[in-house]
């Protein structure tokens, strides 16, 4: 669309600016001092420079946290997307199901996290959840509140269970908007369902499956209320993620320097990968 | 091809299986869950939802948790509404670099803002209200209501603005009359959006209050520390919290996707 140049844009988002400056810039402003001073209570600071960034960075707990997240995050992309992907192309384009299916895939996203976390954790039980049950009935030994990998394979589940509805609404609607011409056009040429999949609908898929991608990797690198309530980041800390980690030593041991220095390091990633969405989207609207 | 609605069918299963099993729990007693394994409630009680809906300590917190829920939503919608417009109409400085500012907002992680909130919604004596958890919420969601819209608006040509001009309607007069009703879908879906990261966001809305305006997944937390092992209270709670999400589902479900897309599909 051609836009004019207008600078009375700025009234129109002057309450947005002024609204989220408010909840972003201040908040944000506490953190960076925070991450530069040194305190002993009662509101009485130190300047204390890189000190807090330098422990952080080169601290085991970081690395270790980090890299779980990574790995969840990784382990979690592998399963949702493809999964996702396969349920969009399986559903039914037209008919009473395509509400049905719908509305019962959607579920899952309007559950409150920590019920999700709370659910998951009664169903998991070893003794009074179904999964549990079942799992050990075919012969399994499995107890996620002891055994660190029963812990990621509940958490992982979890995950896929909660999200994998978002991947596939969205290839869903990805798909149903592709014309029906290009079907008939592959139908004349005779082309296989693999090559309509590769050629047809995997391209006209290109631009959703960026936008589903990149809310899964952001959106599971900020998990934190559905593991907490799960296993409260245990047994031990095989499932403390960043977020996690980050709230412990925050409101748990009010270690702030380090906590806020964590924070801004953390919010940086985001902030590259934010950047990475954006201008990938902004580049496909551009073409 | 009959084969093909296998998957999302054992898909759905599986979606519904830990909801059913929430369910189940919610209707059993206590002694029921913990003496013995059964598939479906034998001794069938409402006991546990009667519990919730006599308790003002109970019901009290779904209360909560509406209200500030609803005062996000039409607090982000109306704020986003001329925002929107102006991204997709107008070029003015500064219009790209505010849109990935406001972006960035979006992805924030929660857990980096719990203890400055906590402190600013302090400071300015908010804390505790209700309008501090809506206000707080709408880091996020104003943002995305922005996005939605945005998507929404520029699907809209713009003649329509043009020939609404020609036609001798003022600015004002062609917002509010012709140009909201035109994207009325897009409102619906952003509203649906706004209640929806609202209603399931929990790190903030517990950091930012105690008693006065306490969400139900703090008094959920709280149960299931203090007294024990009441977890077919604990499930019940849960499922009336799927409820209202469930309700508003129904009401928006072609446009899901779209406002997941945020409007770009």
């Amino acid at each position: 669309m051609n836009k004019t140049f207008n600078h009375k844009g700025w009234l129109f988002v002057l309450p947005v600016v002024v609204l989220v400056a408010f909840n972003a810039i201040i908040p944000l402003m506490t953190v960076v001092n925070f991450s530069v001073q040194e305190s002993f209570g009662d509101n009485v600071f130190f300047w204390s420079g890189m000190q807090w960034f330098e422990q952080v960075l080169h601290s085991d707990r970081f690395h270790a946290a980090l890299l779980r997240q990574l790995l969840f995050t990784a382990i979690v992309l592998a399963i949702e997307v493809p999964l996702g992907l396969a349920i969009a192309l399986a559903m039914p384009r037209r008919g009473p199901w395509v509400s049905v299916c719908l509305v019962l895939m959607a579920l899952p996203l309007l559950i409150p996290w920590n019920v999700v976390g709370a659910m998951w954790n009664i169903f998991a039980l070893p003794d009074l959840g179904l999964l549990g049950r079942l799992i050990n009935g075919i012969g399994f030994h499995y107890n996620y509140t002891r055994q660190p990998l029963g812990a990621w394979f509940t958490v992982v589940l979890m995950d896929v269970w909660h999200w994998t509805s978002l991947v596939a609404l969205l290839c869903y609607a990805g798909l149903v908007a592709i014309p029906d011409a290009y079907y008939q056009a592959a139908k004349i040429d005779g082309a296989r369902p693999w090559a309509v999949f590769r050629y047809i609908q995997l391209p006209k898929l290109k631009h959703v499956l960026t936008i589903a991608i990149l809310l899964r990797f952001m959106d599971s690198f900020m998990i934190y209320t559905e593991v907490v309530v799960l296993t409260g980041g245990g047994p031990g800390n095989a499932t403390t993620f960043l977020s996690i980690d980050l709230v412990k030593m925050a409101l748990g041991q009010f270690d702030l320097g380090p906590a806020a220095a964590m924070s801004i390091v953390y919010f940086l990633i985001i902030l590259f990968l934010s950047w990475l969405f954006y201008t990938l989207m902004m580049q496909k609207e551009e073409t | 091809m009959r084969l093909k609605f296998l998957l999302p069918a054992i898909y759905i299963l599986f979606l519904l299986l830990p909801i059913y099993w929430l369910l189940n729990m919610s209707f059993k007693t206590t002694n029921e869950i913990l003496g013995a394994f059964t598939l479906w409630p034998r001794n069938f009680t409402f006991d546990n939802y009667r519990k919730i809906f006599t308790d003002p300590t109970w019901y009290w917190g779904y209360i909560n948790s509406l209200i500030y829920v609803l005062m996000n939503t039409v607090l982000s919608v109306l704020v986003a509404l001329p925002a929107a417009y102006a991204f997709s109409r107008y070029r003015f400085l500064g219009d790209k670099h505010l849109f990935f500012w406001l972006l960035s907002n979006r992805m924030a992680p929660p857990a980096v803002f719990a203890l400055p909130f906590l402190q600013l919604y302090s400071a300015v004596g908010l804390f505790d209200t209700h309008i501090a958890v809506a206000l707080a919420h709408t880091l996020f969601n104003v943002p995305l209501a922005v996005w939605i819209l945005e998507g929404f608006m520029s699907g809209v040509p713009k003649e329509l603005d043009e020939t609404a001009y020609v036609d001798g309607y003022s600015f004002w007069g062609f917002f509010l009359k012709i140009f909201i009703p035109t994207i009325a879908a897009g409102v619906g879906v952003a509203c649906f959006f706004c209640f929806m990261f609202s209603w399931v966001e929990l790190l903030l809305a517990k950091t930012l209050t105690s008693v006065e305006a306490k969400p139900i997944a703090a008094t959920m937390t709280r149960t299931a520390s203090t007294s024990g092992y009441e977890l077919g209270l604990l499930a019940a709670a849960g499922v009336l919290t799927i409820v209202p999400g469930a309700f508003v589902i129904y009401f928006v479900r072609n446009y899901i996707a779209k406002g997941f897309a945020l409007g770009r599909v």
